[in-house]
């Protein structure tokens, strides 16, 4: 059984800080479709269009009728473990620094037989699992087979720990607590565990509604963080960058204009200073010491959260300007996940329809839930999620996007 | 696939008066820096020195090595200096020497060549086998490596824990057969395993992929093997002792719906392999297997005919498997007591039986010698060894 996770001792400052390893990352590019699902928490094998047959590991052609037309397919996760080994030896660094390492072989329901990660629960075979994949710290898909029916502490199992960014014992910064996202991600990051939760706020004049009891939570500390005051995001940085494990970006400036209804820069200067430079200011002050603890011990900095939204994929006109805000910081989001893998530091970008908030009063139903989105982000990182589409709105814009981006964008400037 | 080929239309022909003779070995050492060439080319010097021919002789060459990238065997003719009329290069690990026997005689056979060499070598420096590793296949890159980086000890560990459970062989049983490996190795002196083992030593040796312990995983080093290939005329006028091929069998990717692999190639060719050379498994005098893990050995006491599959245990307890022992295996000591030159483990064995057949053992000459049996292993590509091959080989009368 696993043993239930024990808050982290205190850090010996003497000791110097692991420095990260990656596990072995080069696939194929066929290779590479099993990470993209599981980027979204899904298990994807190829599935042959022509005889339906289900092959692995990713192959350019069907093993059984030699067709070329394959598509990644979702898996049941249902399989019988046959047999199992516990490696105390391996060839590379990452695994060296993390014997013994338990490894089963598993017959999936679908047909093929699969290597994976094995979860410290599973009983010895033959036995029933479920195989799920995930993300390694390399960001790359692999495949992890754990007990059939959930049991105690089951996240915290050593290796499953290594491929999830669990928000449990760790220390998360907020960095806007005022907004209703804001605060409903602070309540569901302390029922997830967090050990100690900076929550930023701005404007100590406005006190909105709910805000007040967020100083209840015991873990909350509440700070002023702006950031559109480098100095201020600057100051955050050095005083807590190299304690933040978790960094949830949840500030944002969401106005509702386009180009010709609003004459002037104003507006856009404003969300582009908030939502993309502010992420730039974050990134440059934060970043750096995140990336140094990448590979610190059962708390090391694990995950980076940005709220962004689903039009960043493509342009809604109404919200033209906030669109192309959204669209700049996914970029640069981007930009941060591709400089943060040397550390395995793991960039979660969330991509929400409409919130039901103040600002997307006028766009109909159905828009998510400020309550369900933080519930949604919390489950990612326990999932080790790279790409967050939460709700059905952002599900359905994803798809369509996968589809076909110029028809997103004509329907989207349909309105 | 029933688990046994079908009958072809024309049944394989024999290899007439084609016989294997001037088994050479390239001394093995742990770690090397001499490149896989310079193994290569000891191997070919080997065999000229021995059959007393010059180079200009050999008419065909047969290459087999891991390490010789980026070159191949083209690239090798010219470091050796050498114009073959016939060259193959035959990347299949375990199973190479086999194969490349059954090409090289058949080049003989067919008059593409008169004189084959078939030689196999491989370097071994410190980052040599990791480094291979991780780009061994594509399968291997995208669905093994990253899983616990545990090479070819993750893979058998599967196979071993599988036939423990499965058939109830235990790490006694595997423990006897690499304690008699041991014991025939002790009179190799080109073993790089010099002390004798006992059970108690395999037993509690450390864990290296439960349930696979160090005395169960091959020791990768540097070294060659070699033989020629020429017609039973050629080999007595050049006054070389020889060895008749009574027949050969290989076999690729076999059982591939096989959940997870407790059979191999043979299991589909064996009768085959008995069949043409109107042998039985109670001929065999002694079993040069492919032993990179026990494991490997017991499956291929089941597959090529020597007991039932799930009987392995029963036939280890009830015979003895040293060099004079009711079933001699590996009289020189094998891969698990000698090392795995890379390639060259693929030829080991082959070249053992030769030297048994022809008395010019290794180290100790199995008693009244006529039928040997060399059996190749090759290629864990993803989850299972794709390459099978086994030769029944007799003593020229
Ligand atoms: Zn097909």
């Amino acid at each position: 059984m696993t043993n239930p996770l024990q808050p982290p001792k205190r850090k010996n400052p003497i000791l110097r800080t692991r420095q990260p390893i990656l596990p072995p990352w080069t696939r194929s590019r066929v290779g590479l479709g099993m990470t993209s699902a599981a980027a979204r928490g899904r298990f994807e094998l190829q599935q042959c269009d022509g005889c339906g047959a289900v092959q692995y590991p990713p192959r350019e052609m069907c093993s059984d009728c030699l067709g070329t037309e394959l598509t990644w397919t979702e898996m049941s996760g249902r399989g019988q473990l046959i047999s199992e080994t516990l490696l105390h030896h391996a060839h590379d660094l990452y695994f060296r620094e993390r014997m013994p390492w338990r490894l089963g072989y598993v017959k999936l329901e679908e047909g093929p037989s699969v290597v994976a990660h094995l979860h410290g629960d599973v009983p010895a075979p033959p036995t029933a699992v479920n195989v799920i994949a995930r993300l390694d710290r390399a960001g790359r898909g692999v495949l992890i087979a754990i007990p059939e029916q959930e049991v105690p502490n089951m996240a915290d199992d050593r290796q499953l720990r290594e491929m999830t960014c669990d928000p449990k014992f760790r220390k998360v910064l907020i960095t806007d607590g005022k907004s209703e996202t804001g605060q409903a991600m602070v309540r569901e990051i302390a029922r997830a565990g967090a050990s100690l939760i900076w929550v930023g706020h701005t404007e100590p004049w406005k006190q909105p509604e709910g805000f007040a009891e967020l100083a209840d939570i015991p873990e909350v500390e509440l700070i002023p963080l702006d950031v559109t005051e480098s100095r201020n995001i600057q100051e955050l940085g050095k005083a807590l960058g190299g304690r933040v494990d978790i960094l949830i970006n949840t500030a944002q400036v969401h106005r509702t204009h386009g180009i010709t209804d609003r004459y002037g820069t104003d507006v856009a200067k404003m969300e582009m200073e908030v939502n993309y430079m502010g992420l730039l200011r974050l990134a440059q002050n934060f970043a750096p010491a995140m990336m140094s603890r990448g590979a610190d011990g059962q708390n090391s900095a694990v995950a980076w959260v940005n709220i962004l939204s689903a039009f960043a994929l493509a342009n809604y006109p109404s919200h033209g300007t906030y669109s192309a805000s959204q669209a700049a910081a996914m970029s640069l989001a981007q930009c941060l996940r591709a400089e943060f893998k040397p550390s395995a530091v793991r960039v979660l970008n969330v991509f929400p329809g409409p919130i039901d908030e103040p600002w997307n009063q006028m766009i109909p139903p159905p828009k998510i839930a400020p309550e369900r989105l933080a519930r949604d982000v919390v489950a990612a990182l326990k999932d080790g999620v790279e790409d967050l589409y939460p709700g059905d709105v952002a599900q359905e814009m994803y798809s369509r996007f996968r589809e076909d981006p110029k028809i997103l964008e004509k329907e989207l400037g349909d309105g | 696939m029933n688990g046994r080929a079908h009958v072809a239309e024309r049944l394989q022909q024999t290899y007439d008066d084609v016989v294997i003779t001037a088994p050479v070995t390239v001394e093995y050492v742990r770690y090397s820096n001499r490149s896989a060439h310079w193994f290569l080319a000891l191997a070919l010097r080997g065999l000229i020195e021995q059959a007393g021919v010059a180079k200009s002789e050999i008419d065909g060459l047969c290459v087999s090595s891991f390490q010789l990238v980026p070159d191949t065997a083209v690239g090798l003719t010219q470091h050796l200096g050498v114009s073959p009329r016939w060259l193959d290069h035959i990347p299949m690990g375990g199973a190479c020497g086999v194969v490349g026997l059954r090409r090289a005689a058949r080049a003989v056979q067919c008059g593409d060549a008169e004189m084959v060499a078939c030689i196999s070598g491989d370097k071994n420096q410190v980052d040599t086998f990791r480094n291979l590793l991780g780009s061994f296949s594509q399968y291997a890159q995208d669905a093994v490596y990253p899983y616990g980086s545990g090479g070819p000890n993750a893979s058998f560990a599967f196979f071993t824990d599988y036939y423990m459970r499965e058939y109830g062989v235990t790490r006694e049983d595997f423990g006897k057969l690499c304690v008699a490996q041991r014991t025939n190795a002790l009179a190799n002196p080109n073993a790089l395993f010099k002390k004798p083992l006992t059970l108690d030593e395999y037993l509690n040796a450390r864990v290296i992929a439960d349930p696979l312990h160090l005395f169960d995983c091959v020791m990768p080093c540097a070294g060659g093997e070699g033989f020629l290939v020429m017609r039973k005329q050629r080999a007595e006028a050049l006054g070389l002792p020889y060895v008749n091929i009574l027949s050969t069998i290989e076999r690729h990717n076999a059982f591939p719906d096989d959940p997870i692999q407790m059979r191999a190639g043979w299991a589909m060719d064996v009768d085959d392999l008995y069949g043409r050379a109107d042998k039985t498994p109670d001929d065999v005098d002694f079993l040069c297997s492919y032993d990179d893990y026990p494991v490997i050995n017991v499956m291929q006491f089941e597959d090529l005919g020597f007991c039932a599959k799930g009987e392995a245990g029963d036939f280890i307890r009830a015979n003895e498997f040293t060099w004079n022992g009711s079933f001699p295996l590996n009289p020189s000591g094998g891969q698990l007591s000698v090392g795995q030159a890379g390639a060259a483990g693929g030829y080991l064995g082959l070249v053992e039986a030769v030297r048994q057949l022809t008395d010019q053992p290794s180290g100790y000459q199995v008693p009244d010698a006529k039928v040997g049996l060399v059996s190749g292993f090759g290629m864990i590509n993803y989850d299972r060894g794709l390459c099978t091959a086994a030769a029944l080989l007799e003593r020229a009368s």
